[in-house]
């Protein structure tokens, strides 16, 4: 996927508004008139239920937060060898890796969900190895299958973004590395891996969204993220719109600040010229 | 047993004790989705891109809405919004005008629903490859005297393909894993399909692994198809790299 389709599926820092040219006055005309929808959807629409199931809510965000963060770290984790041995990898450590990320960027991810969750979880129990090992306790609830198909997921993605960064990283800089007599761990370590995560940032903050945009699939196999608790709210209150209009809050909240978070550390970072 | 279960490809049959056909037309219905889907964003986008692009300010903030609103959320939450609130919508609509209320096919409001997020990041790429195409180009056309739909229709549109057509690729691939995510609001779509047999005959691996291909060769089609559409539209471009 290229940086600007990136761009186009998820909200990214140069989106959001300047503070100095925010305020014009059709602008001014266009927040009243939402404020009055707003009113009127809090006014006119049932939103009883709302502090029995706040704490619930709360946990729900948690749990989604945490997916959201420990996927995209192990999902990098698994990427940066994956781009890499693409990049200058022998062709038996290529071919897999290439393999691995057509697979997965070429079905859909709830199809993956499902895959890991009722394929592997059906067959698990039937070997007693894995029945009496000590991962068992885990291996019998929802979340380490959604861990690991999130997880996958972002490496495969984030795997061929990092196979662009490292490819564009200029020859000139590594051939400095060596004639400053580095070996290559060091010349990976300090000037390779830093310069293709900078190269890769912008897009990485992209993928980031875009995961936090997946994770509500994890409540299709009973994970209690955000999503679930809605869900429920839901099936007990009889209600549609207003839980899945919250829930849309909720998530554009968590993507703002996001998104707000990756402008502060990308303006953090120095560039050339800028 | 497990093994049984690993490998009976008499499941697969297309007649009826297998699932094969019932995989098959669950396929059909995903590529019905995503092809009509796709085509109901792709004019979106570009009504949502000359409108972000050229129109006035409210309905340049209002698209902005728009496509903010849609990168923001998850597909999942808005196909359940849309899905309700579309149907609903359309219902008290036609009660309000007098006319008896329809019922609105799974099909239909699945190609609405992807639709409109497709709409919103197409409206990002086209916007993006338009801005992409050199402005003297559509100041000359506007210069010879040309209306602004001629303008559209001579220049920009041609002229902006090849920047986009990386993007729309993308967006296709994407329409088609997106139309997985109409199984949860219970449309019979492939991986819905795909489930109800892998739960009917306990033969997860086997049906999950036959859908994934059926996903991955719709893509490796595609991306075929890409390749050609792509050098047909780079044609006349300096090569790079």
């Amino acid at each position: 996927m290229t940086d600007e389709t990136t761009h186009a599926l998820a909200l990214v820092p140069e989106d959001l508004p300047k503070a100095e040219s925010f305020l014009k006055p059709h602008r001014i005309v266009l927040m009243l008139l939402f404020l009055a929808l707003v009113v009127a959807v809090a006014v006119f629409m049932r939103w009883d239920w709302l502090p029995r199931y706040l704490p619930r809510l709360g946990s729900g965000i948690l749990v989604s937060l945490a997916m959201l963060f420990s996927t995209a770290i192990l999902g990098f984790l698994l990427a940066v060898p994956l781009g890499l041995v693409q990049v200058t990898g022998p062709w038996f450590l290529k071919a897999p890796a290439r393999l691995f990320c057509t697979v997965i960027r070429g079905t859909p991810l709830l199809l993956q969900l499902w895959l890991l969750y009722y394929g592997l979880g059906s067959l698990f129990p039937q070997f007693p190895a894995i029945r009496h090992s000590f991962l068992w306790p885990y291996l019998r609830e929802a979340w380490p299958y959604g861990l690991a198909a999130l997880t996958l997921s972002f490496a495969a993605y984030e795997g061929e973004v990092m196979r662009g960064a490292f490819a564009g990283v200029p020859q000139g800089e590594l051939e400095a590395a060596r004639a400053y007599g580095m070996g290559r761990w060091t010349m990976f370590r300090r000037i390779w891996l830093p310069r293709a995560v900078h190269r890769a940032l912008p897009t990485l903050n992209g993928e980031t969204v875009l995961q936090l945009k997946s994770t509500p699939l994890v409540a299709t196999i009973t994970v209690i993220d955000v999503y679930a608790v809605i869900s429920k709210v839901r099936q007990e209150t009889y209600l549609t719109y207003e839980p899945l209009l919250l829930l849309a809050l909720i998530y554009m909240c968590l993507t703002g600040i996001l998104v707000v978070t990756f402008r502060y550390f990308e303006n953090r970072i120095p560039t050339r010229g800028a | 047993m497990a093994a049984d279960s690993f490998i009976n490809w008499s499941l697969l049959a297309l007649a009826a004790p297998g699932w094969g056909g019932v995989l098959l037309q669950g396929f059909l219905h995903s590529v019905e989705i995503a092809v009509g889907g796709y085509a109901l964003g792709l004019m979106l986008g570009v009504g949502g891109a000359f409108g972000k692009l050229y129109g006035g300010p409210v309905l340049r903030d209002l698209l902005e809405c728009y496509t903010t609103i849609v990168r923001a959320v998850p597909e999942l939450v808005l196909i359940l919004l849309l899905y309700y609130a579309g149907t609903d919508l359309l219902n008290q609509f036609l009660g309000a005008m007098g006319f008896e209320t329809v019922d609105i096919s799974g099909l239909m409001a699945g190609i609405f629903v992807i639709g409109v997020v497709q709409g919103a990041y197409s409206t990002e790429v086209l916007r993006g490859a338009i801005k992409a195409v050199p402005a003297g180009q559509i100041e000359a056309a506007r210069a010879y005297g040309m209306s602004p739909a001629k303008v559209l229709r001579r220049i920009t549109l041609p002229a902006m393909l090849p920047y986009a057509i990386p993007g729309l690729a993308n967006l296709w691939l994407i329409a088609t894993k997106d139309t997985a995510l109409l199984a949860v609001v219970g449309f019979s779509e492939l991986t819905l399909v795909t489930r109800q047999a892998a739960g009917t005959t306990k033969a997860y691996f086997l049906f999950f692994c036959a859908a994934g291909a059926l996903y991955l060769a719709l893509t490796l089609v595609s991306n075929l198809f890409i390749g050609v559409i792509e050098r047909h539209a780079r044609r006349g471009f300096a090569e790079q790299r």
